[in-house]
């Protein structure tokens, strides 16, 4: 089984109903989006991702009811550094998708979801524990899976695998 | 909508409240859970579960090992279900190669994964029956439960870290007997399960400590991120398995238990059912097991077997070189999502074309479930609380990992 080339033009994506939603909703909220090995990511601007998810959610053909996950990966020393994913499920249509949101080094913050999907609590703060994204709006954003006086973000790719720092 | 930043039944300053810590060294919290209680009597004001006393760091490790040598790291972390995570993994990494598994090694995956989803059942009812006071389940089922890891030591030679599955189908062909061996454990298991039932089903007391108790409402447990039983049990009809099937799943039939309560009672009846469809998908893998290969034919990726690697130049190179410096995958990121015996384990796999993933992210069916705690408990009682904990069935590996 060979690997299909991946697809990122609009046009041949538009069959696609989460990426059709947002386009119909604000097309300048969609950065890019690509289908690679049979799933959809759709790039999203930063400011947008808390409205895209509730669009999302709400939409009456196909609604993505569930947030399987949020997490985040570190492309350092590329910039923009950070990307935070977010795996979006609709139960009824048994369809997924993918969201992204990228984050400069500087300034590492962007909304919660946290009011759109209760579900995102303790994974946003896993992702601010373990990279130092900051979601603001967040109810209670503290430290999750390290000690509250640890120094430095564990999954950090500038942050060693072992050894004493 | 689910209680978030519930507000205290009683004003915090009032000094009739207390708080209570809960673990993390407590019987009932079923490894380390660490939880603060806000009581007013044997009232629960408030409660907020405190996790991390159990990370390990395995998705940083990750990223400095070979993609095989994850596969050892992934029965780490749920430590109940290790082949379900295995096989997760596994078909996050062949997406990202696009590989394809034979079909003999899919259906051994498939009844693998049914052993250890009653396996991991057993370890749950035993437990969640002796928080509740019923020890005498807790011997029963690991009694069974012996018989499953004993399989499993055959199969893989190991009770509980099998590794068993492989990036490109399995480790070893199934020993000799190990077939027969499984038949007689799926016939006579279903009476066992009878045994289990006899024992709590219609027991008045197991009734009284879980029906009505800890109760969550379908949209409430979908808000915050419940899968698997936990979701059933408040009357969600959704299965992986059958929704959207992995590894040939969907050659096989078997029924979706629900409930509606939203109780620990529902979700309690969930699983038992459960027991007795995995019993049912496993007679279907041993009736129909196909023919062939366990291994795909990629022999950059799947070591060659001792005899060829004897034998034949081509397989002794292949054989160093995957050893010695892995095998490249395509870049590309992938997330794979499986039914494990607690809900929707996912693994989100990163690729930047090396041998070494970029990124491996676990996505824990517990961690989400475990955010249900406060709304189930509050306004409940304390006994309740260890109730709750049992019927959303969480293993703190996977929580903290």
């Amino acid at each position: 089984m060979a690997l299909a080339p991946p697809i990122s033009d609009f046009e041949q994506l538009k069959t696609h109903p989460a990426l059709s939603r947002i386009l119909a909703w604000n097309s300048s909220a969609v950065k890019e989006a690509k289908f690679d090995r049979d799933e959809l990511s759709i790039s999203i601007q930063r400011s947008a991702i808390r409205e895209t998810c509730a669009l999302l959610r709400d939409d009456p053909g196909c609604p993505f009811n569930y947030l399987a996950d949020v997490t985040c990966v570190d492309w350092y020393p590329g910039e923009p550094r950070f990307e935070v994913i977010y795996h979006l499920l609709s139960i009824p249509n048994k369809e997924r998708v993918r969201l992204k949101v990228k984050l400069d080094s500087t300034s590492p913050v962007l909304d919660s979801v946290v009011p759109v999907w209760p579900a995102a609590n303790f994974f946003e703060r896993e992702v601010f524990d373990l990279f130092g994204v900051r979601f603001s709006g967040h109810p209670y954003l503290r430290r999750v899976q390290m000690p509250e006086d640890w120094e430095g973000h564990p999954l950090r790719k500038d942050y060693p695998v072992e050894g004493y720092r | 909508m689910a209680h978030l930043n519930p507000t205290p039944v009683i004003e915090p300053g009032q000094d009739r409240t207390m708080i209570l810590n809960m673990g993390p060294q407590h019987p009932s919290t079923h490894g380390v859970l660490r939880l603060l209680l806000e009581i007013d009597g044997e009232n629960v004001v408030r409660i907020m579960p405190d996790i991390g006393y159990l990370h390990t760091g395995i998705e940083k490790t990750c990223e400095a090992k070979f993609y095989q040598q994850v596969v050892p790291l992934t029965d780490r972390i749920d430590y109940l279900c290790p082949l379900t995570n295995n096989l997760c993994y596994c078909l996050a990494v062949e997406k990202l190669l696009g590989l394809e598994i034979p079909a003999k090694a899919q259906w051994i995956r498939v009844l693998l994964n049914e052993l250890t989803r009653i396996n991991s059942h057993l370890v749950w009812l035993g437990t969640h029956a002796m928080d509740i006071g019923a020890l005498t389940v807790f011997l029963y089922c690991f009694r069974e439960r012996e018989d499953i890891l004993r399989l499993f030591e055959m199969i893989s030679g190991q009770r509980m870290m099998t590794s068993y599955f492989r990036i490109g189908g399995l480790a070893l062909e199934p020993p000799l007997g190990f077939w027969e061996k499984v038949k007689s454990f799926v016939d006579r298991f279903p009476a066992k399960v009878d045994e289990y039932e006899d024992l709590l089903t219609a027991n008045p007391i197991w009734l009284r400590r879980t029906k009505g108790v800890a109760m969550i409402t379908a949209a409430d447990a979908l808000a915050l991120g419940a899968s698997g039983p936990t979701l059933r049990g408040s009357g969600l009809d959704f299965d992986l398995r059958r929704d959207m099937p992995y590894s040939s799943y969907e050659k096989f039939r078997f029924k979706v238990p629900i409930a509606q309560e939203g109780d620990v009672f529902a979700r309690y009846i969930v699983r038992v059912q459960e027991l007795r469809e995995s019993v049912a998908i496993i007679q279907q893998a041993l009736g129909g097991m196909p023919e062939g290969r366990i291994t795909a034919n990629a022999p950059k990726v799947v070591l060659p077997d001792r005899e060829r690697m004897k034998t034949q130049m081509e397989a002794l190179i292949y054989h160093f070189k995957i050893v010695s410096e892995g095998f490249s995958v395509p870049a590309g990121e992938v997330y794979q999502a499986v039914e494990s015996p607690r809900g929707e384990m996912g693994y989100y796999v990163v690729s930047d074309g090396t041998a070494k993933p970029y990124r491996v992210h676990m996505r824990s069916a517990c961690l989400a479930n475990l955010q249900l705690l406060p709304a189930m408990c509050e306004g409940g009682l304390i006994a309740d609380v260890v109730a709750a904990i049992g019927s959303i069935d969480i293993v703190l590996g996977e929580i903290d990992r």
